[in-house]
């Protein structure tokens, strides 16, 4: 059982690669909300499903000022063609190599699996996660949770 | 700072504005949000045929527009034709057909179907080519994501979400349990 850093934690930064060429550092995202969502692996049937969900949404995590990332312990290379076969337009992160130490400070790796938990987190614009959820490995958590907990951020920091 | 986030129901309620078959005052209700390319939409449509069937008067059925467009190529378009259909009052039968050919979605295929269905063809063409009920498409999806729709189909029966098979002998037994404690 694992039990995701709670809302309130400073979220952890790290650096991973999106791409071969390129890589996304949380810290460099403040001044905008972030959405991470753990899951368990490129291409089994429940991701798909969810990544493709995510993917329609994109455009209204946007409109809330939110930026999307997808992280699991696949490879780069993976990620790239999980994401061409469906369209992906949002970066999937390689928590590769030391396999799992970012999905580990955030309290989302399963040992006995040696995979990502399905885990989602809210961080705010401060680097503060704000809302996390985790969710039963086969099942798709969907984006309700998701998106209540940024119309919330969204509602207060216009106040 | 707490945020609260709900448990899966379904959050907007069916009216006026949705596509249903069989009695407003049915004692079952059961919305399907759905996707005309998705395979397993395309499976279920036989069963809701058969439950709708069983039940009679006791069901009515309501579909929503839940395209994972980036996915499913067509299901979009697919999705706005039937909304086309359905403001010349031929949804059901655009529906149908759309599900029963699920292989050819391609736009020419959907001008094929608007035809069989017998719709005014400028009406449809022009509806098509400006996409005007691309919006309605979407607002029916995003009700769903708000409802908890995490993949196709989902269904909710009486504005519960419906989780587990979709077969036929699961979802009688759920239709009559809820049948039987009258909620």
């Amino acid at each position: 059982m694992s039990f995701p850093l709670p809302a309130g934690t400073p979220a952890p930064d790290f650096t991973l690669s999106s791409a071969p060429d390129q890589t996304v550092s949380l810290r460099d995202l403040r001044g905008q909300n972030v959405i991470l969502a753990f899951y368990p692996a490129d291409w089994s049937p429940v991701c798909g499903d969810q990544m493709a969900l995510y993917n329609e949404i994109v455009p209204d995590f946007e409109g809330l000022n939110a930026q999307l990332l997808g992280i699991s312990v696949d490879s780069v290379w993976c990620h790239a063609a999980f994401a061409h076969d469906r369209n992906l337009t949002f970066p999937l992160l390689a928590d590769f190599e030391p396999k799992g130490a970012v999905a580990r400070t955030y309290g989302a790796y399963r040992d006995t699996d040696g995979i990502t938990e399905r885990a989602l987190f809210v961080i705010d614009r401060e680097g503060i996660i704000r809302w996390s959820y985790l969710s039963p490995i086969d099942v798709n958590p969907g984006a309700d949770g998701i998106l209540s907990a940024l119309e919330q951020l969204e509602k207060r920091s216009a106040k | 700072m707490k945020i609260e986030t709900g448990a899966p129901g379904l959050t907007v309620p069916v009216s006026d504005r949705d596509h249903t078959q069989g009695p407003a005052d049915a004692p079952l209700t059961l919305v399907e949000y759905g996707d005309y390319e998705c395979p397993h939409c395309g499976r279920l449509h036989p069963i809701i045929n058969q439950l709708r069937q069983q039940f009679g008067d006791q069901l009515r059925f309501v579909y929503r527009n839940f395209p994972l467009a980036t996915m499913h190529r067509h299901a979009q378009h697919a999705a706005e034709a039937a909304e086309s259909a359905g403001v010349q009052g031929k949804f059901w039968p655009m529906h149908d057909l759309l599900f029963e050919h699920q292989n050819a979605e391609t736009d020419e295929d959907l001008v094929h179907y608007a035809t069989q269905a017998g719709l005014d063809m400028d009406q449809f063409m022009s509806d098509m080519k400006q996409h005007v009920h691309a919006a309605r498409v979407r607002e029916d999806f995003l009700t769903g994501v708000r409802s908890g729709v995490n993949a196709t189909p989902t269904l909710f029966l009486n504005a519960r979400r419906l989780d587990g098979h979709h077969d036929l002998e699961t979802l009688t037994a759920q239709l009559q349990s809820a049948l039987a404690a009258g909620t």
